[in-house]
């Protein structure tokens, strides 16, 4: 009954990218960091859908669009657990967990206000720490740490 | 040759964490050297640019003076008022205009990371004399050679650290310089201003220990290095908050008393009140002398980044 419902409020795919297990507080900013919300594709999505693993997910389907690993991998910031699943002809042809990329570069901002990225126009530049489990992204020009409650996206 | 395996030409100097510890030792090496001898023309022909976008007295003299004293060149401005930033114009355009005119840049600027930002589009080096609350890696080092030069080594010394922590760059920059050798920290300060966490994780990550107090009286009989800060107005948003902490530390003769033989008392300078002056004369002050020791860690910068020693 449930999956029946699932399937009527998210089309299958042909072709495309299906990002599954986004938690549903960080959908709207995975769109944002993915830009889905400036293309022409077609982009389904769907939040607050139920899931076994981690109680609500977010889901978003983006038609005729692959992703190469390095854009793909932002979203790790704001949605660790997320699963990325390629689609051609109706069939998965790839399934992978997202990675934690090492460098972040240009679509965050330093919450420090007195960083020079927040003055001028420097592009931001992060390297991501985990600090208890935690991801952090240490600025490369003012070495102070935006945390997940801090971060701001360009 | 015994420093022929350290090459910093051309290297910039923005965070102490761009020398490695040997390379830190190698700069304290060669200040030595230029204690012992601080007029030398080897930067003969070179000119150097000190660019200070916001006041400075120490450090900015200091550069200039051992600039001076080995036969270099200076240009630059002592305050953004008299160049073209006041007319808009961008930290790049200004670093990449005066690297034109120079081979080396020394600069403080008020905002955080920007020296790090001039080093990447600069094309000459660029030595940091303090960018915003951040990093000031030149006094990190004449620090440094301060505790070597007074104790013998930089190994097994306890250290306090009095005052503004939380904001107080040079503690942040010394501590993490410290934590590479065999210290321990006594961290004096009032509750709002301790130091930050993301700080205090260099010296657990060394395995180091560290211990709070509120009251200067209680480290004065353990330490062998007595770090003085001033509390500064200017990092207070709130005036009445500076106002109740301005003068819980404040260094008296009599303090000193029981303090230990070898014990020395730095300021990264200036002072406000933190020290009474009656402490100057008092053969464990040593704060005028670490000043003075800037010069000659600034000789040694000067010299390795241009290449000439």
């Amino acid at each position: 009954m449930n999956n029946k419902r699932t399937e009527l409020k998210v089309t299958a795919l042909e072709n495309g990218t299906v990002i599954d297990h986004i938690p549903a507080a960080s959908l709207f900013h995975a769109i944002r960091i993915l830009k889905l919300d400036k293309v022409s594709n077609q982009v389904y999505f769907g939040t607050n859908l139920s899931s076994k693993k981690y109680g609500v997910k977010g889901i978003i389907k983006v038609r005729d669009r692959f992703f190469k690993n390095e854009e793909i991998n932002k979203i790790a910031l704001v949605a660790p657990t997320a699963t990325l699943i390629e689609i051609k002809d109706f069939e998965v042809v790839r399934k992978v967990k997202i990675k934690t990329p090492k460098i972040v570069e240009n679509f965050v901002k330093c919450f420090n206000p007195k960083c020079i990225t927040n003055h001028q126009t420097v592009p931001t530049k992060f390297k991501v720490i985990t600090d208890k489990g935690e991801l952090k992204l240490r600025c490369h020009y003012c070495e102070k740490t935006t945390t997940k409650d801090t971060m701001e996206f360009k | 040759m015994k420093y022929k395996s350290y090459n910093m030409k051309n290297r910039s100097l923005i965070s102490i964490n761009d020398y490695s510890k040997g390379e830190q030792m190698h700069i304290l090496d060669l200040a030595e050297k230029f204690e012992k001898q601080p007029r030398q023309k080897i930067l003969d022909g070179h000119v150097i640019a000190t660019l200070f976008f916001e006041p400075s007295t120490r450090t900015r003299l200091s550069f200039e003076s051992a600039i001076s004293q080995l036969g270099g060149k200076i240009i630059g401005f002592t305050d953004a008022a008299s160049s073209s930033v006041s007319k808009g114009e961008t930290l790049m355009d200004t670093v990449k205009t005066v690297a034109n005119y120079s081979d080396l840049i020394v600069m403080r600027h008020p905002l955080d990371g920007s020296s790090r930002w001039a080093s990447e589009v600069a094309g000459v080096p660029i030595i940091n004399a303090g960018d915003g609350a951040n990093q000031h890696p030149t006094q990190c080092l004449l620090d440094m050679y301060s505790i070597r030069k007074t104790q013998g080594s930089l190994d097994d010394i306890h250290i306090a650290f009095v005052g503004d922590l939380k904001y107080g760059r040079t503690v942040h920059s010394l501590t993490i310089a410290l934590s590479q050798f065999h210290t321990t920290f006594h961290l004096v300060s009032p509750p709002e201003l301790k130091l930050p966490s993301a700080v205090k994780k260099y010296i657990k990550d060394a395995g180091l220990s560290y211990y709070q107090y509120d009251d200067l009286n209680d480290v004065m009989d353990k330490v062998d290095i007595l770090y003085m800060t001033r509390i500064q107005k200017e990092r207070f948003a709130d005036p009445m908050e500076y106002e109740k902490v301005k003068n819980s530390y404040i260094l008296k003769n009599e303090m000193l008393e029981h303090s230990k033989e070898n014990m020395r008392v730095l300021h990264p300078l200036p002072r406000v009140n933190e020290i009474e002056e009656e402490v100057d004369a008092n053969p464990k002050a040593y704060y005028f002398q670490q000043a003075k020791n800037g010069v000659f860690v600034r000789e040694a910068l000067l010299a390795s980044t241009l290449g000439l020693i």
